[in-house]
């Protein structure tokens, strides 16, 4: 029996073997091709794809997609480290973009991709001395509040104007027995930046754009009086177990991806949603039958200081090159065009980046009235937490956000943060 | 006749703790079944209890989760790429752990206990703390990308624990067998083939079980050294990449884990019948 | 027996070189690099060792690895040792074992999925998705956030996920060791009036004892660098953080091999014990033969 067992696995084990091993010689076509690793599956992958189509089919150069989901800050760092960097990548934000910048890993896109239909201020996110090390495939427009017009209509709500007219529609809605605000945080291993995107924005508003890029760059400490009056601002909605759908234990275990849906029961179980554009693909998913534009929509999320008006918060998605060769100019060039961005932004209800892109790509009114407000915006800033060093930005920062809205004490939680800040800025 | 009684209670609450420890297990898979098989827009809004209220309504069941995973592009080749992966990912490791663990229990050399003690400590190390070393040793062979590469990963990563349960299971079977063969005049490779393989064979059954599982079902390793591109990709990663990344579409993510486990568990059924002798078979002497 | 010098490292020789490269190596370049800041900038000295045991979650994440090392462990070994025994003494034995082992095969994704309909939290009033909250809103309670009641809950309920899929483990190794005592022995005892208690004490519990060493050890083992089921449930979050989760964000995310390397090299420490452990084992084995 042993003998049959053991004879069997190994022929098993020698047939896997040479099934196996002519396998990585036959990918090895004398052919044009560059490599790259995404974050993005699902339909954001298929949509990736159908961007590349063109490109391809034009040019002959075969662009390898690896997607690595989750695990995208592992792959990515051993593999530069080990010295086989993909040619291109998407990096998850500019913050992680600055130090393979900083480690020497990055190629200068200078004079290498035309960027001149790009804004200044994509432009000057992925600078880092002087140098270009990515450009923006396209971005998100995160000041939006989500809202239904009939359920608003029904009740006889005013969209406010003002964030003292916010809250005392929140508080109004509240007399009328009924939930404002639709705000699960929960995301998995990223929980937490709903919350920093809230205080983002609040910050923007009450301390305006300088003292935002001094906080950015830890220039000013968390426990500055303006940070401070920011994160205050958000407990003011967020800490009322009454304006809160499922108050803040809700906040914290309700997906992000879910909460919105709270808008359109009925009858409504919550009135506002604060969250970027990228949560229209999650309503309509949930709800395929509510039309944009009628059933739901957006207002600006309302200034708050008049001096620092309405400035708008953003993210974007970050491409970066690893390697210079002519096939990853050329793919970087088609990437940076309003070609590619048309494609991409018109299959996802993604925002372009590049100017030039025909505003009727746009599946539907509400996306293309965001791209509209993004290109005039006056005051346009990027989240501060994709910015920052991720001990803090994607560590503390978010941790100290549910901390806050779990109920540890405000300064605590500043404290806590600045102290790691001290650490991830110092070296 | 009061003796009786009581057996008959005793066995009747056997009974009845076994099986609702039983059904507390099964719960979770119960709901996760259940899931995979509802649509999107009711797994979003209501339990997976809810179907319960008519569980014959047929119209509430529908099977395009499943079509929708198993007809991915690229799937076949995928589960082919586990396969290419898993089977020497699982033979290697336990055929070297063999040799080793009969070496550790029955053979004299120095430094036996120092390097079984290492084998111990070495079950602890955190595999991600390995991945830049690793990566950096098998560019520089150029080897990364290729299955060789990660069938090598997989027999190193999967020795500790191999070992460690093969020497213990090895180590308990009766001296006196040894001590017969090298009368006989057997060598240690004889007496390895004649009587260790032969009677370990219920423990490198659960050995090969777990190796199996724990390489089928691993993402990350596989990332590492062989990449994410659809010729090389296993099916953990194809499933994984169902969902985009923000999205959460668990009505696919169960219909996936469902597929996913299908193999190993004919692995599992299949294997069973070895049990009956079980892993620490000689170890009773302790 | 006949064994020539040469001969024993013919047979532990693959092993041994296999283990050096993969595991050995990598351990011995983490010591080096937990004595260094961020990425191996500048020489750190006690630096890290400070720092990890001084940061407040990190402290949190010693204190839920201990607490999952003694209650994952415990249910764990307990639960596969109670189906080893009382399956043996019934007809569906099989059934119910593969009903056991079934969540060993799910994929941590899988598990995770089904682990949320499970904890879920919805407002109030909305329709539960959870079963523990539609259970409690049932009875007409309050639904609560399981994951977020810290510290004790939702670190028990992590826990509780573990033990679901490991108990499977621990029964087919203690079940198969179980089988091989010899029935004749058990026998012996009832005859001398002995009852099942004691027959489990007496006979049973002793003779599965090397059994019982081997599944401990991989389970304190395997618990101490417990990762995957707080990283894709609760990311450490809500007073859930475990060391190598910690270990996984310093690395890869904050990129601070320093950090890392410590939290490494202290797991690597706190299995001492349980090596001294598995060495008295080995050498009762060997004494008894």
């Amino acid at each position: 029996m042993s003998r049959k067992f053991l004879t069997v696995s190994l022929v098993v084990l020698l047939a896997m073997m040479l099934a196996a091993c002519p396998a990585p010689t036959e990918v090895e076509v004398p052919q044009r091709s560059v490599s790259m690793a995404v974050l993005w599956a699902g339909e954001e992958l298929e949509a990736l794809l159908t961007t590349l189509a063109p490109f391809e089919q034009r040019t002959g150069i075969d662009v390898v997609v690896e997607t690595v989901g989750r695990e995208m800050p592992v792959v990515l760092l051993t593999r530069v480290l080990a010295g086989i960097p993909p040619d291109v990548a998407a990096i998850p934000n500019p913050g992680q973009m600055r130090e393979f910048a900083e480690m020497g890993d990055l190629v200068s896109l200078n004079g290498i991709v035309d960027l001149v239909d790009h804004p200044k201020a994509f432009l000057d996110l992925a600078t880092v001395d002087g140098h270009i090390y990515g450009l923006f495939l396209s971005a998100d427009l995160k000041s939006l509040v989500w809202y239904s017009p009939k359920a608003f209509a029904a009740a006889g709500y005013e969209i406010p104007t003002t964030w003292d007219e916010l809250i005392a529609l929140s508080e109004q809605i509240v007399a009328d027995g009924k939930t404002p605000w639709a705000l699960g945080m929960e995301s998995g291993g990223a929980t937490g930046w709903v919350g920093t995107d809230w205080i983002e924005d609040i910050m923007l508003r009450t301390a305006g754009p300088e003292l935002y890029d001094k906080w950015v760059n830890h220039e000013i400490p968390w426990t500055h009086p303006a940070v401070k009056k920011a994160w205050e601002h958000f407990g003011q909605i967020v800490l009322r177990e009454d304006f809160v759908d499922g108050g803040t234990v809700g906040a914290l275990t309700i997906p992000f991806s879910e909460s919105p849906n709270a808008l359109f029961t009925d009858p409504p179980r919550a009135y506002m949603h604060r969250q970027a554009t990228f949560i229209q693909h999650f309503i309509l998913e949930a709800n395929p039958d509510l039309v944009p534009g009628e059933d739901f929509s957006f207002f600006v999320f309302p200034p708050i200081s008049p001096e620092h008006g309405t400035p708008l918060l953003g993210a974007g998605d970050l491409i970066s090159a690893f390697r210079d060769t002519p096939e990853v100019r050329e793919l970087l060039n088609y990437l940076a065009s309003a070609e590619a961005q048309g494609i991409w932004v018109g299959e996802l209800g993604k925002l372009a980046v590049n100017r030039n892109v025909d505003p009727a790509v746009y599946p539907d009114p509400l996306t293309a009235k965001a791209a509209g407000l993004l290109a005039g915006a006056e005051v346009f800033r990027f989240d501060a937490s994709d910015l920052m060093p991720a001990a803090v930005g994607a560590g503390t920062f978010w941790s100290g956000v549910v901390d806050y809205v779990g109920g540890t004490p405000l300064d605590t939680v500043l404290q806590t943060i600045e102290a790691s800040a001290i650490d991830a800025y110092g070296r | 006749m009061m003796d009786k009684l009581a057996s008959k209670l005793s066995r009747g609450l056997l009974h009845i703790v076994i099986i609702i420890l039983a059904v507390a297990w099964m719960l979770p898979t119960v709901g996760l079944l259940i899931t995979s098989f509802r649509p999107p827009a009711e797994v979003a809004h209501s339990g997976w209890w809810a179907v319960f209220e008519h569980p014959f309504s047929f119209a509430q069941y529908t099977v395009e989760n499943y079509v929708t995973v198993i007809g991915k592009v690229g799937m076949g080749r995928a589960f082919l790429n586990s396969l290419i992966i898993s089977i020497p990912g699982t033979i290697i490791p336990v055929t070297i752990a063999a040799f080793a663990a009969y070496a550790f229990a029955w053979m004299k050399f120095p430094g036996r206990q120092f390097l079984f003690l290492l084998t111990v400590a070495l079950l602890v190390v955190p595999l991600q703390m390995t991945f830049i070393p690793i990566l950096r040793a098998f560019t520089q062979l150029g080897i990364v990308g290729t299955f060789p590469a990660i069938w090598l990963a997989h027999t190193g990563y999967g020795l500790p624990l191999a070992i460690y349960l093969l020497r213990n299971f090895i180590g308990g079977l009766p001296s006196e067998l040894f001590d017969s063969a090298s009368i006989d005049g057997a060598s240690p490779l004889q007496s390895f083939f004649r009587i260790v393989l032969p009677l370990s064979v219920p423990a490198i059954a659960s050995v090969v079980i777990f190796q199996f599982l724990w390489v089928w079902n691993d993402l990350l390793v596989a990332l590492i050294y062989l990449g994410g591109t659809p010729d090389v990709v296993p099916v953990t990663l194809q499933v994984a990449n169902l969902v985009g990344s923000r999205g959460q579409d668990w009505h696919l993510l169960t219909a996936a884990a469902f597929v996913s486990m299908a193999l190993p568990l004919v692995v599992f059924f299949s294997l069973q019948r070895y049990f009956v002798r079980g892993i620490l078979a000689g170890s009773v002497k302790g | 027996m006949r064994t020539g010098r040469v001969q024993p490292w013919l047979f532990i020789g693959p092993a041994v070189g296999l283990l050096v490269f993969f595991l050995v190596y990598p351990s011995i370049y983490t010591i080096f690099l937990s004595f260094f800041y961020g990425m191996g900038e500048s020489f750190a000295g006690w630096a890290n060792y400070v720092h990890v045991f001084t940061d407040r979650t990190t402290l949190t994440a010693f204190r839920n690895n201990a607490l999952w090392v003694v209650v994952f462990t415990t249910f764990t070994v307990s639960f596969g040792l109670a189906f080893a025994v009382l399956l043996d003494r019934v007809r569906y034995e099989k059934i119910i074992k593969s009903i056991i082992f079934i969540p060993m095969a799910i994929s941590m994704v899988g598990a995770a999925t089904i682990w949320r309909f499970i904890y879920a939290f919805r407002p109030e009033g909305s329709p539960q998705v959870g079963l523990l909250n539609a259970i409690v809103t049932g009875f007409g309670g309050q639904p609560v956030g399981w994951l977020t009641e810290a510290p004790w809950l939702n670190n028990f309920l992590l826990i509780v996920v573990g033990i679901w899929m490991w108990t499977g483990f621990c029964m087919v190794v203690l079940s198969a060791a179980y089988k091989n005592i010899p029935r004749e022995l058990m026998e012996a005892a009832r005859i001398d009036g002995a009852n099942e208690w004691q027959v489990f004490g007496k006979v049973t519990l002793p003779s599965l004892k090397p059994a019982l060493a081997v599944v401990a050890t991989t389970m304190v083992v395997f618990v101490l660098k417990i990762f995957d089921i707080v990283f894709v449930m609760t990311d450490g979050l809500f007073g859930t953080e475990v060391l190598a989760n910690r270990m996984y964000k310093e690395m890869f995310l904050f990129m601070d091999f320093g950090r890392a390397s410590t939290i490494a090299v202290i797991l690597l420490l706190l299995i001492i014990p349980v090596m001294v452990f598995n060495i008295r084992q080995f050498r009762e084995q060997e004494m008894l033969r």
